[in-house]
């Protein structure tokens, strides 16, 4: 099979041009060996099939970082290259362009955000700028597909000059020089995205801005996840679950083995899908029916950011303070990563250049910031006494996050590097990308959460079987009601942590706390430990010391935020 | 008059003309992946408080550099 290779700048909408060529099987991976990823799909040109890779968004084909040495090396074993090319900013991507001009491969141009171009008073002369390249280029708007059958059409078309090898200053001048005679600029107004996208990055207007948009992403998230969960999954649950839940209880008879693992505990004869603790009862429910809905409005919200480009102007907004954590500002990126899922978050701390900032980043994440899975059970069980007492677990989790980050940038040794970034201009996003983007999401949030959440309810009961628990617990006890002021039972919840965070929650629920306990119980329960994804990705991020030091600052900690949290309440 | 002067001592909304970059090799090499580079134009379109980071117009795109970095870069400005 033809392998096709899409290849450009990042934030020239590469993104969308690969959702609009192909199908609804989209892979990411990682280029073997590495930690850049990539994804790959199939496309259709003359009627036979082709592997479309989305290269990684390079400036140039100088190896300067990890994306580029292997977009180098995926460029040699492509059969083609579409190159996707921002209108609005020609000279800049043809520096790219016309490096790929110089090597052995066909290469076609997508002429993209085309429509942005013409509001901006760009013309492109397209029939010069194919003389002057020797390579076809095809104007497209990928958020709206305009010219992408053309695209298509002519992807056979793609041709290797191999025009003679420059420097790179001669590159740079040699677009200089096709832009004085392809392109003539008219005076227009700023747009009212530009107006915004200047608004948003400038700090006087920059600052209440961003306060407003997280404050509406959190209460948008929170209503999305609220009626999902009202008026979509519990009613499954109540109504149509639960009856069949019922019947296989009398079926495998309200006390044998079996039904404690399968069913769980009846509460006062019913099935109570929080705190019967059975694999099919809570083991279900948790994940799909309090979880999921909140993930699924936590990456819509998110993905709309990605692709709206707000995310680098937060970034630059909150440079200043994550210089004060060892960080820069475009760290903020794995940590909302880390709202959804520790595990993406962790693994996007690649983005920072030194293994200092990742293991800053990382372990602050771990510790920090709580998944969507932990919040919505936080919001569930804790919610239940009051906002009052969410907003408490925050408010620790937040000053944990501050701190912490500062003693590390002060003990570690090193500086933290500079801020060097593109701020892309405000675009409205493709729909098609974005629920692309939800949809691998959502599986990779399903197949990591489901198994491990069935598992742990299974470990549960089968320890509490055996009486482990009751061991432990009288181990422990000391410090759990000490020290946390919980009574010694909450111990299995907090091991159950090492697990699932959100099964720990909810094994919180089944033991009557009052709300301080749980307060301190689910603070406690967010800080100690990574969950067992978590863990694996640190040790393979990380490696076994800086994992294990990470670690330790998690379990001091917990230890120290936990017994504050209980003198002061 | 032109006036040689840090990007942190650019005034929002001047333009200049890059004539020095007094970083290293790796900071030279992200610089330029961007655009940044000797006797490039560049405008100033925000800086944040408190040496927070500057915000350039490069070519048609927006840059945003750090403050360390953006005190290294010399620019000649018409005043």
């Amino acid at each position: 099979m033809k392998r096709i290779l899409l290849m450009g700048n990042p934030n020239v909408g590469k993104s969308a041009v690969f959702s609009r060529l192909t199908g609804i099987h989209v892979i990411a991976s990682n280029y073997p060996g590495t930690t850049v990823e990539f994804t790959q799909g199939t496309m259709r040109v003359e009627g036979e099939k082709a592997i479309l890779i989305d290269v990684p968004g390079t400036y140039g084909l100088e190896v300067t970082s990890k994306a580029e040495e292997i977009a180098v090396k995926m460029l040699e074993d492509g059969d083609a290259v579409i190159n996707v090319v921002d209108a609005t900013n020609l000279e800049r991507n043809l520096h790219l362009t016309l490096h790929l001009l110089e090597k052995n491969i066909p290469v076609i141009i997508a002429l993209n955000i085309w429509d942005d171009a013409k509001h901006k008073g760009i013309t492109i002369d397209v029939k010069k700028t194919e003389e002057l390249l020797g390579v076809p280029v095809v104007p497209t708007v990928a958020v709206t597909g305009e010219g992408i059958k053309e695209l298509v059409s002519r992807i056979p078309e793609a041709f290797s000059p191999k025009i003679a090898e420059r420097t790179e200053e001669g590159r740079w001048t040699e677009a200089g020089r096709i832009i004085d005679q392809v392109q003539s600029l008219q005076h227009r107004h700023h747009t009212a995205l530009e107006i915004i996208g200047d608004a948003s990055v400038k700090p006087l207007t920059g600052i209440p801005i961003a306060i407003l948009a997280m404050f509406a992403v959190f209460k948008l998230v929170r209503f999305v996840g609220e009626q999902l969960v009202g008026n979509v999954f519990e009613p499954i649950f109540e109504r149509l679950w639960q009856p069949l839940m019922m019947q296989l209880s009398s079926i495998l008879h309200p006390g044998s083995f079996l039904h404690s693992i399968v069913i769980g505990k009846l509460i006062e004869g019913e099935i109570d899908f929080v705190q019967s603790f059975g694999l099919l009862t809570t083991g279900l429910f948790v994940p799909i029916g309090m979880v999921l809905p909140y993930v699924f409005s936590f990456y819509i919200v998110l993905g709309f950011l990605e692709d709206f480009g707000y995310l680098p102007r937060l970034a630059v907004l909150l440079d200043n303070l994550m210089h004060r954590m060892g960080l820069h500002g475009w760290a903020i990126i794995p940590m909302l990563l880390g709202l959804g899922c520790n595990v993406p978050g962790v693994m996007a701390t690649r983005i920072l250049e030194s293994r200092r900032e990742r293991f800053i980043a990382a372990t602050i994440i771990s510790i920090g910031v709580p998944c969507a899975a932990l919040q919505a059970m936080i919001w569930g069980l804790v919610g239940k006494h009051g906002g009052g007492y969410v907003g408490i677990i925050y408010l620790s989790l937040f000053i944990v996050w501050v701190v912490l980050g500062r003693i590390l940038d002060i003990v570690l040794k090193g500086q933290s590097p500079e801020l060097i970034m593109e701020v892309p201009p405000y675009r409205l996003p493709s729909l098609q990308t974005i629920s692309k983007k939800l949809l691998m999401r959502m599986v990779a949030f399903l197949k990591e959460a489901l198994p491990m959440v069935l598992l742990g309810v299974l470990v549960v009961n089968i320890l509490y079987f055996l009486k482990v628990f009751d061991v432990i617990a009288n181990l422990t006890s000391p410090v759990i009601t000490n020290v946390f002021g919980l009574p010694k039972e909450a111990v299995a919840a907090i091991a159950v942590g090492f697990f699932r965070k959100d099964v720990a929650v909810g094994m919180l629920g089944t033991l009557d706390l009052t709300a301080k306990q749980l307060v301190v119980a689910a603070t406690v329960l967010a800080m100690f430990f990574p969950c067992i994804a978590t863990f694996v990705v640190l040790f393979k991020e990380l490696g076994v010391t800086d994992m294990l030091k990470s670690i330790l600052v998690m379990l001091i900690s917990s230890l120290i935020v936990g017994g504050l949290l209980n003198a002061i309440l | 008059m032109v006036e040689r002067i840090p990007l942190t001592d650019m005034k929002t909304g001047e333009t200049g003309r890059v004539v020095e970059i007094l970083a290293g090799k790796g900071v030279h090499n992200r610089l330029r992946a961007l655009g940044v580079r000797q006797g490039i134009k560049v405008t100033k379109v925000s800086a944040a408080f408190a040496r927070g980071p500057v915000v350039l117009q490069v070519y048609g795109a927006q840059t945003a550099l750090g403050f360390g970095i953006s005190h290294k870069i010399i620019v000649d400005v018409k005043r």
